[in-house]
């Protein structure tokens, strides 16, 4: 891993053609920061030669921010990392599908792409930050020197969850401009500033999987199908026939295709029998999970069990319980009350009120 | 700033810019009027034919002036497939190493029921007459391969393929984009039924170009409507850049053999020197090249990442193909050289003109090590 050389004024900025990350690349200008806008052309469609439908990183987004950069009077580059995304994001994503967990590709991304890829470039290319448009902030613990992640001021934004991965390296060399505004503070400056893209909607959960299930999009992608297999109920009688494993994901109730006297839920996908197991609102719960691949960030590791609140996907409301490390990247968390549709795949994230004490995927 | 991307395009000189200018304000008319104004035009472009056929080795009226080298690479190939519609003939020879602008005409074609064979060419980037002769067959309209390359300059042995084309009936043309100015070109002794140039690829004017056609062959039109150009190409004349064109033409062919050797030499002295790099290799035969064109790639190095360092070095270069939305794509000539996809992607290219200096040869070099050693961390 490269470092930065020095501490000083040179920002990349990742500007994805939306409105937030175009605010910050005007805030960081406004403060005295020598930046460049940076777009990271991340999904290929052909040899790029022709524009394709509107997807991530279309050329409509590139116009757009290169529109911002060109206002703003700064630098502007397309970084073809199209190569990586597949390999980092795209294939984990299939990867996780195919043994039975739920992925969130945002994580991969941030962690693969923005904060490795691109910091590495930014690194290389002698910048001395790099700085993206999440609603986060990065504070520094003065008893402990280290960095720390905070939830944004608006909660209703906060992308926290999605950055749990950094490291002290990274957040010692990036700007989150954007953590202490409101999303309507952020229009308010677009607009004031005569943005392009002031207007523009918020990009969608999955950037790379438009208008179609992503289930299609993995069969299109690998072009492999997915056999059919037993639906069983948690004591192993067969319930019925599934229609590959990739269409399920635990807690999941529509789609199945069968009808039950009660609701009846995902409770766990199984590759290597290639069953899916349905059961009750009851049986979704449990108190009890291992996350694997942690990234601590408050702290280098836990000495002793903490409690902690933790939140187990995207926009959840946090849940108390008691956190032990059982080994170096593993922990063991035991919630006080179940939690529904606990998912592999999925990242679960530890709090300390505002701060962002680590992470790690929930197996 | 030193200025070696001159494959992407040229300062224009000063003979060009000497030539036009009174084209811009003074000498005005319409080419196709009837008066005085309309006249002086009209000799002036009649001038620029004649000079552009001179330099070719053609006849004036074999000179179709075009708004550059994709339209005119476009109208050839429509050109050719038009004959290929009244003869029955639906088969296209190309190199697979040609230009966008060639390549995308025919996978429309292909939609219209072409076939089109894509001929490879081995690791030094020139296509085999053996491999291309093989290729051809009796329904072949035509045979398409660039006089020289533009992403990493290697010269095809355009006058065997012509007397190939013409032995067998088939029509060939050359995108000598990247070659107008630079090569001695013939279209006689090549046996060249139609070939593109562009402008400002040797210090002509941008948006300018011509399609020489031989005499015989009807042109398909691009464009309808006045008859232009003996109604090939609809469109008031574009006077100032048709003048700079044959201007820059002219000078850049009297000075031809000189600027070559100045460019050789500083050439082969940056092919010594980069090579020199560990985990460096030549793309395109070492000799069998435009005479400033320098393409390598770097193991371990990132095209982006290696231009934007020797951008702020002062150094403008270039690496291969971007897309519409600027990012760098992996270069289709350097895949079909064998070059693995990451190996493309440490692409450099320098392409010199005879205004750069041996001085600024040895600077780029300093720079391009500097930086690829950064690089490389």
């Amino acid at each position: 891993m490269s470092t930065f050389p020095c501490d000083g004024g040179r920002v990349m900025v990742a500007m994805s053609g939306g409105v937030d990350s175009s605010v910050a690349a005007g805030l960081l200008q406004e403060q005295g920061y020598d930046c460049t806008g940076v777009t990271m052309k991340l999904f290929d469609s052909g040899d790029g030669a022709i524009p394709r439908e509107r997807s991530c990183c279309s050329l409509e987004d590139v116009e757009d921010a290169r529109s911002v950069a060109y206002r703003l009077g700064i630098g502007y580059h397309v970084f073809n990392f199209s190569e990586s995304f597949q390999e980092e994001v795209i294939d984990r994503f299939i990867r996780a599908y195919e043994n039975g967990m739920t992925p969130n590709p945002c994580i991969d991304c941030n962690r693969h792409l923005k904060f490795d890829r691109l910091y590495r470039r930014a690194a290389a290319l002698g910048y001395d930050r790099i700085a993206t448009g999440h609603y986060v902030r990065i504070e520094r613990d003065a008893d402990s020197g280290r960095y720390l992640l905070k939830k944004a001021r608006d909660a209703g934004k906060d992308q926290s969850y999605v950055l749990y991965a950094m490291t002290q390296e990274q957040l010692a060399h990036t700007l989150f401009p954007l953590g202490g505004m409101t999303k309507a503070e952020v229009r308010a400056i677009a607009e004031a500033r005569g943005f392009i893209n002031a207007r523009k909607r918020d990009s969608q959960d999955i950037c790379f999987v438009q208008g179609g299930c992503y289930a299609d999009f993995i069969r299109e992608r690998t072009g492999k199908t997915y056999p059919e297999g037993d639906f069983i109920d948690t004591a192993g009688h067969v319930l019925g026939r599934h229609r590959g494993i990739i269409h399920y994901t635990v807690g999941q109730r529509r789609g199945l295709g069968l009808s039950f006297p009660e609701p009846m839920y995902v409770c766990a996908v199984d590759p290597a029998d290639n069953t899916v197991t349905l059961g009750t609102e009851r049986e979704l719960y449990t108190d009890t999970l291992t996350a694997e691949d942690v990234n601590l960030i408050a702290c280098p590791a836990f000495d002793a069990p903490r409690r902690l609140r933790v939140r187990i996907r995207y926009r959840q409301p946090e849940q108390w319980a008691v956190v032990t490390q059982t080994g170096e990247d593993t922990l063991k968390i035991v919630f006080d009350r179940p939690q529904r549709a606990v998912t592999r795949g999925q990242a679960a994230v530890l709090y300390d009120g505002d701060t962002v004490v680590g992470g790690g995927t929930i197996r | 700033m030193i200025y070696a991307d001159n494959a992407a395009t040229t300062r224009m000189s000063d003979a060009a810019m000497a030539a036009m200018l009174p084209y811009l304000n003074r000498i005005y008319g319409n080419p196709s009027s009837p008066h005085c104004a309309g006249r002086q035009a009209a000799e002036a472009v009649w001038h620029a034919r004649e000079t552009v056929a001179g330099v070719l080795g053609c006849a004036p009226r074999e000179i179709l002036f075009t708004s550059g080298g994709s339209e005119a690479d476009n109208q050839a190939i429509l050109t050719a497939a038009a004959v290929g519609e009244r003869t029955g003939r639906k088969h296209i020879v190309a190199s697979a190493i040609e230009h966008h602008a060639i390549l995308r005409p025919l996978e429309a074609l292909k939609r219209r029921g072409f076939e089109v064979t894509l001929l490879g060419v081995p690791e030094d980037g020139i296509v085999r007459p053996e491999a291309f002769a093989a290729a051809l067959r009796p329904d072949t309209v035509l045979a398409t391969v660039m006089y020289a390359n533009n992403e990493i300059g290697t010269v095809q042995p355009a006058a065997r393929l012509g007397a190939l084309c013409r032995e067998r009936g088939v029509l060939f043309h050359t995108d000598a984009v990247q070659a107008a100015g630079h090569l001695d070109i013939d279209v006689c002794r090549d046996r060249i039924d139609m070939l593109s140039l562009s402008a400002h690829k040797f210090r002509g004017p941008k948006g300018a170009g011509a399609l020489m056609v031989r005499q015989g062959i009807p042109v398909s039109r691009l464009i309808e409507g006045g008859g232009q150009e003996r109604g090939s190409r609809a469109g008031t004349e574009n006077v100032p850049a048709i003048v700079g064109m044959a201007a820059a033409l002219r000078e850049a062919a009297r000075h031809r053999e000189e600027n070559a050797a100045k460019l050789v030499s500083m050439r082969d002295f940056l092919i010594r020197g980069l090579t020199a790099i560990p985990g460096t290799v030549l793309n395109g035969d070492p000799e069998r090249r435009l005479p400033g064109l320098v393409s390598v790639c770097f193991e371990g190095v990132e095209s982006e990442a290696l231009l934007l360092l020797l951008d702020d070095a002062g150094i403008c270069a270039s690496a291969g193909a971007a897309c519409a939305s600027g990012a760098l794509m992996p270069s289709h000539v350097l895949r079909a050289i064998g070059r693995t996809e990451t190996l493309a992607r440490g692409a450099l290219r320098l392409s010199l003109s005879e205004e750069n200096t041996m001085e600024e040869a040895e600077a780029i070099l300093r720079a391009v090590k500097a930086a690829v050693s950064r690089l490389r961390g």
